[in-house]
């Protein structure tokens, strides 16, 4: 359960300004893909336009195609809950549902599709906390809030959310940039794992983090404040990180950049 | 002027002292433009702590308002004890079960059972009324309106919440009264096997009418509160909720709804609390009948409130006292739905306190 992303020639606009400007990239199945790039190069903006998490702002809207598995997500027939079950995202802060118990937030998401049964929310439950390395922590305490986990366990507890619905990608738009270098680890574990089942998109300033964890890595950047931003290049992340044949891309890697 | 050592000489003189002295260029104030000052991190010894300051006046000035709230809270409840007992003494009925209201007789008789129930049985109606409809607008203007539509609208909510109850109260009897007539007719034609809508009439200047027009006056202060704490939810916690797969309806009973309950429940308490108060609305709407009736559509109804204003011309000693007993008996229930709200709310304050 893991699918193929196309985008092509994808530009992103909030309201008249153009944040993203024609990208194309493609991703593979069961792959982790790390997108990085300076602050505002519309890595997140991209991100957000692949589960349409962009249109919710007012005024944000993209051209361009953005397919999963050859099946156009921007369609106009397309219900856009369906595509964002398809495509969970997990967010740059923990935002687990503070009047929720940490039970409830792991199957708030199950919940909203209608599932009632109890066997079956049990069941969800423990696995996707399991499979979020979470289960062991919070087993003795499922009934406490959410919110009163640790930061690291509170985005584990949101990514277990997200697992939850059974979505073929997972979006992670910097998931540890709120989080010490021990839960950050703990997430970088679980993505290794994840990828067996998904696949994963995650937006990183963190060079080194993206080095370590992703197959391949695109390079967002722009030209000056108020350009829209480019994927300058994408390849194997061993390619950008050894030898990127673009010098931008070289530039930034090697922190020489701005 | 103002050498550095002379600040701890003025250190105890007291914060208005500290004031004056600035006018008299003494240390504490010292301006800006002496080249002498020292260096805001210090230099040389430290100076003593003052021990009066705008900091304990701060202190002391709050916790005497916070402390206010208590005396007058208790003063009101003397008050109204001390006035009510003498007036209760001479009462040859019983005041709790007792449906008449003859207190200025020469046997004073009387009860609060009637009106008490009067006063509860309107606030029920209006917040039945009220708050769906306030809760509905609420969401509509916080998280479904376009902005240029929801700033203009909430500002007239707002202004429904100025209109003086005398106002209500007018409009209701004259304006609203015959549509309600109309509809209570409706309603006993052909749901009268129901006893909420049965009787023989007249109808119109009921309890039905006086609950409406107490659901028109509180609906503001229910909105807007509620608009308010809808506004306030995480938007982090509605993105994560529609990054789930959530539509917006879904969305608003995931975040918006739970995050916003315990302020919900003080809105409505804030209602309840002015539609229990209410007087001269009632007083207008109602058409006074000392009897305790389901009846809703059938003239009669009354209220604490209303009864006091009706009543308080033509008391005499014993009459005040009895009217002052049944505004304590307004009080109580006040206090009651209020402490109701707050053990609700402090019942899932654990998960309250995280939230931020």
């Amino acid at each position: 359960m893991a699918k193929r992303i196309e985008a092509s020639n994808v530009s992103s606009y909030y309201g008249s300004f153009k944040a993203i400007d024609s990208v194309s990239m493609t991703v593979e199945p069961k792959t982790i893909t790390a997108l990085i790039g300076p602050s505002g190069c519309g890595k997140s903006t991209f991100l957000r336009s692949i589960n349409r998490m962009h249109e919710v702002l007012p005024g944000a809207r993209i051209e361009g195609s953005l397919t999963i598995d050859d099946q156009n997500i921007y369609d106009p027939d397309v219900d856009v809950t369906a595509v964002r079950r398809m495509i969970g995202m997990v967010f740059q802060r923990p935002n687990p549902f503070p009047t929720m118990s940490i039970y409830e937030n792991a199957v708030a998401g199950l919940k909203l599709n209608g599932v009632k049964k109890k066997s079956v929310l049990d069941e969800a439950a423990e696995k996707s906390l399991r499979s979020a390395n979470l289960w062991d922590e919070v087993k003795d305490r499922l009934d406490r809030p959410g919110a009163g986990l640790s930061g690291g366990q509170q985005q584990r507890l949101c990514i277990a959310r997200t697992i939850a619905v059974q979505p073929q990608v997972v979006l992670m738009d910097e998931p540890c940039s709120a989080l010490d270098p021990i839960s950050t680890l703990a997430i970088e574990d679980l993505m290794f794992k994840l990828k067996d089942q998904f696949t994963i998109i995650i937006v990183t300033h963190n060079m080194q983090q993206a080095a370590r964890v992703s197959d391949k890595t695109g390079f967002f950047s722009i030209e000056k404040t108020g350009d829209p931003g480019r994927l300058i290049e994408y390849d194997d992340t061993q390619k950008i990180f050894s030898n990127p044949s673009q010098k931008k891309t070289e530039d930034y890697i090697t922190g020489r950049f701005g | 002027m103002g050498d550095y050592p002379s600040r701890s000489v003025n250190a105890t003189a007291g914060d208005l002292a500290a004031t004056s002295s600035r006018g008299q260029g003494a240390g504490y104030g010292a301006s800006p433009s002496n080249h002498n000052e020292p260096p805001l991190g210090g230099g040389g010894a430290l100076p003593k702590k003052s021990r009066f300051s705008i900091e304990t006046g701060f202190r002391a000035l709050s916790t005497a308002s916070g402390a206010m709230v208590l005396v007058i809270i208790v003063a009101i409840a003397v008050f109204l004890i001390y006035k009510a007992l003498p007036a209760l003494q001479a009462n040859t009925g019983h005041f709790l079960t007792q449906f008449e209201w003859n207190p200025n007789d020469a046997t004073p008789s009387f009860g609060i059972a009637a009106i008490a129930f009067g006063t509860v049985l309107s606030s029920i109606i209006a917040l039945l009324v009220a708050v769906p409809v306030a809760l509905s607008i609420a969401l509509f203007l916080s998280h479904y309106a376009p902005k240029r539509l929801a700033t203009p609208l909430g500002f007239v909510i707002d202004l429904l919440a100025a209109v003086p109850s005398v106002v209500f109260g007018l409009w209701g009897r004259d304006v609203l009264q015959s549509p309600v007539r109309d509809f209570s007719l409706w309603l006993n034609e052909y749901f009268g096997w129901i006893p909420l809508f049965g009787g023989n009439g007249p109808f119109g200047q009921s309890i039905l009418l006086g609950g409406l027009v107490l659901a028109i006056m509180v609906l503001p202060i229910i909105t807007s509160l509620s608009r308010e704490v809808f506004q306030q939810t995480p938007g982090m916690n509605e993105e994560a909720a529609l990054a789930l797969g959530a539509t917006r309806w879904e969305m608003i009973r995931t975040a918006v709804l739970p995050y916003g309950k315990p302020g919900v429940i003080a809105a409505v308490m804030l209602g309840l609390g002015r539609a229990l108060g209410e007087t001269i609305a009632l007083a207008m709407t109602l058409s006074i009948k000392f009897d305790i009736s389901f009846n809703l559509i059938e003239n009669g109804g009354n209220s604490v409130a209303a009864n006091i204003a009706n009543a308080f011309g033509e008391a005499n000693e014993t009459g005040r006292g009895a009217l002052i007993a049944s505004g304590l008996v307004l009080f109580t229930i006040t206090l009651v739905v209020n402490m109701t709200a707050r053990a609700i709310i402090y019942r899932r304050r654990e998960f309250r306190d995280n939230a931020a």
